[in-house]
Order: C-alpha cells, then structure tokens, then sequence
C-alpha cells in the first residue's frame, strides 16, 4: 500500500468530482453504504450509484427472466402463506379476537420474509460473486449491500399486496403509514450490516451460509407472525422487543391496524440495533476484506 | 521521468491449506493473517516503469506473473513492501467475469460498464462505440449463453478498452477471436501506446512484447531473474529456459 500521504491524494482525486455539482447526491451515496467508503479502493474511480443500480437490476432480472409467471411469484408465496395461516387459526386454533387476521399475518410475514430472503443472500453474495471479486476492482461492500437491496424490490411488491389488504379491511390510508419510511430504512440498515459481516465470514467458514438458514427457520417461530405480541407472557417481553425482526413487525402492526405511531421503544431499539450492526458489520467486513482473493 | 507504476521490495506470500481444519482454526484464522506454513509467490520485486512505457513480464507458470498484475490492479494487497499506481488501471485480466449468461449483450455490457468504473453518461457515451467495436450488434439482445465463446470475449474486450485507462494491464491476450479481431486488438492496444499510455503485460508470446514493451522482466518462482530492455531479456530468457529444457 503507499504511505497514508499517497492515500489521502488519491482520496482527495477521487473525490474532487463530486465535491462541486455532485455533491449532494454523492453525499446521500455514501451515507448509503455506511460510510464503508472512507478508504476509498485506490484504483477504482467510478460511479457508485450507477454500479448499485446496475447489480440490483441484474439481480433482478436474473430471477425473473426465464419464469413464465414472473414477478407474480413475490405475491404467490405471500398469499399461500397467508392463506394457510388463515384457515388453521381460523378453523383449526380458531382465534377470533384478532380483526383482519390475514392484514395481522401480512404485517408479520413481509418483514420476516424480508429478513430472511435479504440476508440469506447477502450472506452468500460474496462467494457467489467470486469470479467478480477475484477479477474486477469494484469496492467490495457494494456486493453484499446490492444484494440486500435487490430484495427490496419484492418489498415493493409486497406492498402492493399490503395495501390491497388494507383497502379491503376498510382501512384506507392514514397519517400513521409516513412512519413506514423510516421504519424499514432502519430496518434496511439493520439487515445491510448483518449482510456485510456475514458475507465476510462466510469467505473463511463456508458453514456460516447454514448457520443463516437454521437461525432463520427459529425466527420464523420467535417472530410473533401468526400470534400477537400480547400472547407474550411478562418476563420474556424485553427480550423479544429486541429482536429487531419482532420490533418491525409490532411497529407494523402500530402503523397498519392501529393507525398511529410506532411505540417509542421500538423506533429506539431499531435505532440502536441499526446503528449497532451498521458499524459491526462495516468494521467486520473492512478487517477481512483484503484476504477475500486468497481464499475466494 | 514520472514513473506510473512504482514497486518498492513487494512480497507476497499465500497459505498453504493442507488438509481439513477444525473451525476454531478457522476462526483464529479470521483474525489473525499468517498463520502456519506459507508459500511464497513473489519476494522482493522491486521496478519503475515511466509513463508511456511498456513493460512484459515473462517466465514459466506459477512464476507469479499473474500475482503481481492482480496486484497492481487492487484485487490483493502485498505482505510488504510498497506499490505505486498513478492513473486509473484498466485491466485484460479473465474477460467476461462479470458477464451473466441470462442476460443480453447489452445487459452484459452495461453492467460489466459500472463494474469496470465508467459512469452513466460514460457508459452512455460509449455504448454504441463498444457494440460497433465488439462486431456483434446482430445479436445485442439476444442472452449471452447463446454466443459463442469467441463472441463473449470480443464483447467483454470492447467493454474493456472503451475504459480509457492510464495504465493498461494484460494477462495473456492470445487467442481473442478470430484474426481479423486479433488485429484490431493489437491496433487498439498499439494506439493506447501512442496516446501515452502505460501497459504492463504478461505473455509467453515474445512477438507481442516486443511489439507493445521496451522493457522485460523475467520472473522465475516469484523472483526476478533479470530485466531490462526487452530484446536482451528476451533473448536471455529464451536461451536460458533452452538451456534447462535440454538438461532435462
């Protein structure tokens, strides 16, 4: 490496563009990754946006291009889920005290879906991009943060699906949903950043991929996404609040069914957990990155 | 004289894997960065190359010809010693890493594009440039797995030099396409060369270092044996790897 002077130059370069006209966007890029780029790679000048924008759209062209039904599976798995949620606790542990039960396990099954899809490849999206890491100079962080962000693209979709619930239950939009910004965006951090030490790991314990797949098969119970939260009996109550999978599906539920703002402690604990694993994950992925191509 | 690619005392040295490790090795590993026996892949390498100027390293396989490219292209780092790059590298490394076989020539090209560090208007700018250059534009949107290995590697090579580089970096070149397209390569290459660009090539072709270097370097198990202006290294080279070919 050259000496720290050499680096800072270069940084400096690299940066001068964006400094006067681009100042701004490049400002929101680089929030964007977490401030992952403050040793910017010594030989790659290019555009940051533009490189996300296109591994996003390659990741999702690649899923969708040779199924006949196409993006209609991001609602298909949903809807079944769903609908199979209904029946049981409506029919077989019939439980009638939750109104708009298929809105209720939506709430619950978007974030965790979400969650798991995203980190799932996040995790893998180092070792599946090894021809790409081994070859091209691309900054490193954006492979596993493109990766999280092409599952919000199913997101969207699923909101779609969401919101059609909604206007059937009578519930038409509120004030309450401008909270659903902010809450996935900690979110959407919360997950980069577990995406990003993940997929660091990953390179040196291939086993972490199944570590990831067996933690999210017991999420999908500790989530509270086919039973309230209320259902919690006391002394666990703390700690389920921080898992911040369950904080986003309670704080769901606050902005969708009881149309008002998230508790407070949840928007906390999201802060805190995203905020936390942001600088973990960034730290963690920094520390191990320069030995990705021997082991790659 | 403004050097463009300076290499102070570099070594670089890789882990041996022999055999299954238990996890708490590979936990140690993750933090700790030389662990056990290592294989050293270049030691004390040390060169100047001036802006404009090209250099070919030659030498046997495993050499670390390959090592040291990868390198000046900020895919590793060194265990020690200094490495210095003015300008943005272009490399011809593996064509077509980054190319998806699902998706469209054009697809390909664009995000291949953004890898390689273009911007939007760059990329848009040089798109057509880059399809008239690869000569596949019948079959632009049609996906990659329909092409022929030929026509993946004259696509990812137009991407490749639409970059604009100031130091052009190239790993064993042979072997592109047909010849017409050969010698449009070697006429691109050559007029990076004018425009007074540095290139840095690895090849066991002396006919292509002679033509874009005039300075060799002749690495043998990641040392330098010798270097200099490239038809005295060459001919060094040729007479001493002659030389242990028939002793053996």
């Amino acid at each position: 490496m050259g000496s720290s002077g050499e680096e800072r130059k270069n940084y400096d370069a690299m940066l001068r563009p964006y400094t006067t006209l681009q100042a701004s966007r490049a400002r929101i890029v680089y929030l964007f990754l977490f401030f992952t780029m403050t040793t910017p790679p010594r030989k790659w000048g290019g555009d940051l946006l533009f490189l996300l924008e296109n591994l996003i759209l390659k990741d999702f062209r690649i899923r969708y291009r040779n199924m006949s039904l196409g993006v209609m599976w991001s609602l298909i798995n949903p809807l079944v889920l769903m609908g199979v949620m209904t029946f049981i606790f409506s029919n077989v542990f019939a439980n009638k005290s939750i109104a708009a039960y298929p809105l209720f396990i939506l709430c619950g099954l978007i974030p965790f879906n979400f969650f798991s899809g995203a980190l799932l490849a996040g995790t893998t999206s180092i070792l599946d991009s090894a021809p790409l890491v081994k070859r091209v100079a691309v900054p490193r962080e954006v492979v596993p943060v493109a990766s999280v962000l092409s599952n919000c693209v199913h997101l969207l979709i699923q909101f779609g699906l969401l919101v059609g619930f909604a206007l059937v239950y009578r519930l038409p939009p509120a004030v309450s949903w401008l909270w659903l910004p902010l809450v996935w965006l900690l979110f959407i951090v919360f997950v980069c950043g577990l995406a990003l030490g993940a997929s660091a790991v990953n390179v040196f314990i291939r086993d972490t991929r199944y570590v990831v797949e067996s933690f999210n098969l017991v999420l999908f119970w500790l989530v509270p996404i086919f039973y309230p939260f209320s259902y919690i009996p006391d002394r666990f109550r703390d700690v389920y609040q921080f898992n911040p999978v369950a904080a986003l599906v309670m704080a769901m539920r606050n902005i969708m069914i009881e149309r008002q703002a998230p508790a407070p402690s949840l928007l906390r604990n999201m802060t805190i957990a995203a905020t936390f694993t942001a600088v973990a994950g960034t730290w963690l992925f920094r520390r191990l990155k320069d030995r990705f191509y021997e082991h790659l | 004289m403004t050097a463009a690619l300076v290499f102070d005392r570099v070594s670089k040295s890789f882990a041996h894997h022999t055999g299954p490790r238990l996890l708490r090795e590979r936990i140690a590993e993750l933090f700790r960065s030389a662990p056990g026996h290592r294989l050293e892949v270049l030691k004390d390498v040390s060169f100047q190359l001036p802006r404009g100027d090209g250099l070919g390293l030659i030498g046997p396989n495993g050499a670390g010809k390959s090592t040291l490219l990868n390198m000046v292209c900020g895919l590793s780092q060194p265990d020690s010693g200094r490495i210095e790059v003015h300008g943005r590298v272009g490399a011809l490394l593996e064509l077509g890493s980054g190319f998806h076989p699902d998706l469209t020539g054009e697809e390909n090209v664009r995000v291949n594009a953004a890898m390689i560090g273009l911007t939007r208007r760059q990329t848009k700018e040089r798109f057509e440039d880059i399809i008239e250059f690869s000569g596949v534009r019948d079959f632009i949107r049609e996906p990659l797995r329909t092409y022929s290995s030929g026509m993946q590697m004259r696509l990812a090579f137009s991407v490749a030099v639409h970059m604009n580089p100031d130091v052009l970096v190239i790993d064993e070149m042979i072997g592109v396409g047909d010849n017409d397209f050969q010698a449009k390569c070697l006429e691109r290459m050559r007029r990076f060369q004018s425009e007074g660009k540095t290139i840095l090539l690895a090849s066991h072709s002396p006919k292509l270092m002679e033509m874009l270097c005039q300075h060799a370097m002749w690495l043998e198990r990641g040392r330098v044996v010798t270097s200099g202006p490239v038809d005295q290294v060459l001919k060094a080279y040729q007479s001493g790897h002659g030389g242990t070919a028939s002793a053996t």
